[in-house]
Order: C-alpha cells, then sequence, then structure tokens
C-alpha cells in the first residue's frame, strides 16, 4: 500500500557543483537520482539505503533510489530530493496564474 | 578589458574577478591561470570553484543546425529565419548572462513581437508580483553587512545556494555598527526542514510543511497586537504561539532587522500571496524599528533580468510584445505557461535550461518546436534545439554587467579568452538578420 509523503525538491552543494562540472556528469546525476526520507520513515517501511523506490506524483512517476536523511534533518512525512529531471517529472503544470508551477511541497505516493 | 592570451606560458593572477554563479555575485576572488585554464580562484566558495575551474572551452562546434556543425554565420540566419516565420514565438532565459545580452534579446522579442519571459518566472517571479502589490522594504547587502543585528533567513538556505552569504554580506562581517560581527547578530531560521543553514543559526523554527502563509500571518497579527488562539496557531503552523510572540518581540526589538526569502515561499503553494505576507510583515515592523526583506536571488544575473527587462518594457517578467506594446500577465505570457499549453510555436532559449526545470508537459511541447539555443554548456535543452550555439562564458570569458541580489551592478573581469562567440554578439548578429527580414516583408 503505497504512503503519502510530501516531496520537497531543493538546491544542494553537490547539484550546485555538478551544474558547473556538467549536466551529464557523474556528480549531477548521482545527486538529482538521490531521495532523502526521514530514518524512522525508512524504517517503517523496511527500507535500506540504496534501495529503489517509485515515487508517484498527480503529474508522473519517476524510479529512483531512496537513502536516509541525518537525524533531525527531515521530519517524518517529508521526502527530499535536489531539482533536477526527476523532481520536474513529478511537479504539474498548473501556475496558478503565477507563472510559476507549484515545484516544491508536491504530494507524492512511495 | 585585460584578458590575457591563453597560451601565455606564465601564471596570471586576475584581481578581484567577479564570480556569476550566484546572486552573491561576490566580486573579490582571485583567478590564477596557467595556459588557458583557470587553475585557481582564490576566497570563492565550492560553487564558485566548481563555476571557475570547469569553464574551459568546449571542444564542441560554436553552432550546430539540427544538431550537425554548421558555421555561426549559417546559425544566425537560421535563427532569425525561425523566430520571423513563427506566429507566437517565445524568448525565454536571461538569466545567466550579460546585461548586455539581455538588452539585445529584449530588442529581438519586440523586432519579432514575441513572449518574453526571464528564469524569474520559475524563481522569484511571485516575489515580483507581491512587491506589484505590496511594495518592497528594502535595502542593499551592505547595509546589512554594517547594520544588520537580526538576521531572519525564511525558506532560504544560503548554506547551500549561496555558501559565502554568511560570511561575506549578512552573519559574520565586522560592520560599522557591529564592531563583533557574528557575536552582535542574531540569526534565526524559518524552514520545513533543519536544513545546513539552521546549523549556523542561534534558532530554528519548523514550520508546518506548505503553511508559511499561516506562519506569517501570525506574526503579523501578534506585531499589530491582536490576540490568536493558541491551540488554532499550534494546529495552523505546527509551533506554540509562544514561539511565535517570542521571534515577533525579537523582531520589534532588533535595531536592523533582515529577512532573507528563497524558494521556499515562492515555490509551494501559496506562491506570491506568501511573499506578499512577508513583505507586508516587514512593511508592518518599520512602525516600530527597522526592518527589511530581500529574496535570495539564484542565478548569477537574474537580478539584471528583471531590471533590463523592467526599463525596456516596464514589466519585469512575462511580457507580451506581439501586440506592439508590452502587455504582463504571469500565467499567460509565461514560459512555462505558454509551453504546456502548446501554444508558442518557435522559442529562443538564452544560458537556462527549460528541458531539464520544467513541467513534462511543457517539456514534451518544447520538443516539438523548432528552437534556437545559446549556452555555453551542453545541456538537455541544447541537445533537442534546431539551432544550438556554445557561446563563451559570461565573467570567465566575457565583460559586462550583472546585478547582485540587491540590485547593485557589477563589473565583470574575464579572465580567458573563448574559442567560441560571445551571445551578445550571436544576439546581435540574430537581432541585425530579423530587422532586414521585417524590412523586407
Ligand atoms: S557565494 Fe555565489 S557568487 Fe560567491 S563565490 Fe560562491 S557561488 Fe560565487
Amino acid at each position: 500500500m503505497p504512503e503519502l509523503f510530501i516531496l520537497i525538491p531543493g538546491r544542494t552543494l553537490r547539484q550546485g557543483r555538478g551544474i558547473s562540472e556538467g549536466k551529464f556528469g557523474q556528480m549531477y546525476q548521482d545527486e538529482i537520482h538521490a531521495l532523502c526520507m526521514a530514518p524512522e520513515d525508512m524504517q517503517r517501511l523496511g527500507l535500506a539505503n540504496n534501495d529503489r523506490v517509485r515515487i508517484i506524483s498527480p503529474s508522473g512517476q519517476v524510479e529512483t533510489t531512496v537513502a536516509a536523511a541525518k537525524p533531525g534533518e527531515l521530519p517524518s512525512g517529508l521526502l527530499f530530493i535536489a531539482y533536477g529531471d526527476l523532481s520536474s517529472q513529478l511537479m504539474g503544470q498548473d501556475t496558478h496564474g503565477s507563472g510559476m508551477p507549484t515545484s516544491k511541497g508536491i504530494d507524492v505516493r512511495i | 578589458m585585460n584578458v590575457p592570451e591563453s597560451d601565455s606560458p606564465t601564471p596570471t593572477i586576475i584581481r578581484d574577478a567577479t564570480c556569476t554563479f550566484c546572486g552573491c555575485v561576490c566580486d573579490d576572488i582571485d583567478i590564477h591561470v596557467e595556459g588557458n585554464r583557470i587553475v585557481k580562484a582564490k576566497r570563492a566558495c565550492a560553487l564558485g570553484t566548481a563555476w571557475f575551474l570547469n569553464h574551459a572551452a568546449d571542444d564542441r562546434p560554436s553552432c550546430l543546425i539540427d544538431q550537425k556543425p554548421a558555421s555561426v554565420e549559417d546559425g544566425i540566419r537560421r535563427a532569425a529565419e525561425l523566430l520571423t516565420d513563427a506566429r507566437y514565438p517565445l524568448i525565454y532565459g536571461l538569466s545567466d548572462t550579460t546585461s548586455e545580452s539581455q538588452r539585445v534579446a529584449v530588442a529581438i522579442a519586440d523586432w519579432i513581437g514575441s513572449n518574453l519571459d526571464s528564469t524569474s518566472s520559475v524563481c522569484h517571479g511571485p516575489s515580483g508580483m507581491a512587491l506589484q502589490g505590496v511594495g518592497e522594504v528594502t535595502c542593499s547587502l551592505g547595509e546589512v553587512r554594517n547594520r544588520g543585528d537580526l538576521i531572519i533567513f525564511w525558506g532560504a538556505n544560503p548554506a547551500e545556494s549561496h555558501p559565502r552569504h554568511f560570511t561575506r554580506y549578512s552573519l559574520m562581517p565586522k560592520g560599522m555598527f557591529l564592531p563583533n560581527g557574528r557575536k552582535d547578530r542574531t540569526c534565526i531560521v524559518l524552514d520545513v526542514r533543519k536544513t545546513k543553514s539552521a546549523k549556523a543559526a542561534d534558532q530554528f523554527i519548523a514550520v508546518k510543511p506548505r503553511c508559511d502563509f499561516e506562519a506569517l500571518w501570525t506574526l503579523r497579527a501578534l506585531v499589530a497586537g491582536i490576540q490568536l488562539d493558541p491551540e488554532d496557531v499550534l494546529q495552523q503552523t505546527g509551533q506554540p504561539l509562544k514561539i511565535w510572540q517570542d521571534l515577533a518581540a525579537q523582531m520589534k526589538q532588533a535595531k536592523f532587522g533582515v529577512i532573507f526569502f528563497g524558494m521556499g515561499l515562492t515555490m509551494t503553494r501559496g506562491k506570491h500571496a506568501n511573499t506578499e505576507a512577508l513583505l507586508a510583515l516587514t512593511r508592518d515592523l518599520n512602525q516600530f524599528t527597522r526592518f527589511a526583506c530581500k529574496p535570495n536571488r539564484g542565478h548569477g544575473n537574474v537580478t539584471g533580468a528583471d531590471n533590463v527587462v523592467t526599463w525596456r518594457t516596464g514589466y519585469p517578467f512575462g511580457v507580451n510584445l506581439c501586440r506592439g506594446y508590452p502587455r504582463f500577465n504571469p500565467g499567460e505570457y509565461t514560459a512555462s505557461d505558454l509551453l504546456a499549453r502548446r501554444e508558442a510555436d518557435a522559442a529562443m532559449i538564452l544560458a537556462s535550461d527549460p528541458m531539464a526545470n520544467f513541467s513534462e508537459s511543457a517539456r514534451e511541447h518544447l520538443r516539438s518546436i523548432p528552437y534556437v539555443a545559446l549556452d555555453p554548456k551542453e545541456t538537455p535543452t541544447t541537445r533537442g534545439a534546431a539551432v544550438a550555439f556554445t557561446v563563451a562564458t559570461y565573467g570567465i570569458n566575457v565583460p559586462g554587467t550583472v546585478y547582485r541580489m540587491d540590485d547593485i551592478p557589477i563589473p565583470l573581469r574575464p579572465a580567458l579568452t573563448s574559442p567560441h562567440p560571445s551571445d551578445f554578439d550571436i544576439l546581435s548578429g540574430i537581432e541585425q538578420h530579423v530587422r532586414q527580414i521585417i524590412a523586407n516583408q
């Protein structure tokens, strides 16, 4: 049974460095494919670091690997991923008249 | 502009070079050049170092037409034809190039009657909309450095997005009225997750996800002296009333408070309503003390894009020039919407990567129309372009002007020559051809 989470895509140092090194390079690609989850959620779902998970949003779905966030960094129920191709695939097109699609705080199922 | 020869045998140091990777636009970097490479970027952060050390000239051709090498002249001609043939074109990007190039891009949009949008629309565009409604109490980063004794970051994570923000402007510097630097300042971070920036703060306040609007209005009410129900506040913001009461009191007591806000506000549900609440809170606080707020702008010259597009059209982004005069309507003339609704029939993408950052439906449509892309690097967007130009990198190869996130224009001091033309040269060529085509129609 998929569980509901809120996904927060954001910038990271490695993603920023990866942009300069090249978007087809290893660092950038690794970083934008790394999903972070609270350790207690990992435990509850029986997940270990580097397990593959499917993230489903109302606009798309992607598969990637998951890793535990550092204790205290991410509250239970929240997921984090670096901005990039994957997070964009999960984002809807509606900008609610602002020009900006809702790119943070996306409802997803794991 | 003094650009060293690329094959110079002796190491050259360019002093006070400008990093254009992020909106901090640090202009105190010493660049060490050996041969045709930058080998050291003194004082640059990890992002700035990666920026300087990874921009050796790309060995791709300067121009590709339909992914095949072509001459730059043919590329310019093809680009001009493609844009003038279009019925509803889009010019998008602008934020990672000089203001000189941005000016030419706006001119082309004007000649062809195009939609014109910058990456602002998917960054701090909602903040631009909010400040049109509420106004903005602002200040320069120099004032923050010399006066800011209460520094708040809301939905912003400069430790990872603007790594020298703390040391150069907001937290660590000893300022004119803050002789002890960090010891004289209080820093509070508000966010939905405990970011790396929270570690540098005196206090971290976790905001309930997607409830920044509620938290900001709670603070507005408390600053105005309105009584609130503790249970409602806890339920709506994720924090007890006491936390917000203490924060409101601290804000009022500050001598010079500053709120830096990020895309945690603009990209989350509420968008411009969130930033409107924050701008209004800042305005309210000025009844008690001096308070300012600043968006933490991301791209090196996104602030320049807002400035240039505003001074040329009257609006910062999401502008339509089809009727021969500018119209502004975010949601209608913004790139993400125009593409997702399948309206644009050709595009020119300048120094940005919508193929990596836009929604799938927008990307799908961009893939289906002819477009021109100008970028120093190969990106998913350049890979799909009908005409792709590899251009010299601003700040590293190309001189010009960029605007720091506080609207201060800063000159660039390039370190290397490039075998590729600048986007200014390409855009100027396209503009010239466009004008010829229009004159002959
Ligand atoms: S803080 Fe930004 S502008 Fe300054 S060196 Fe780092 S990346 Fe460059």
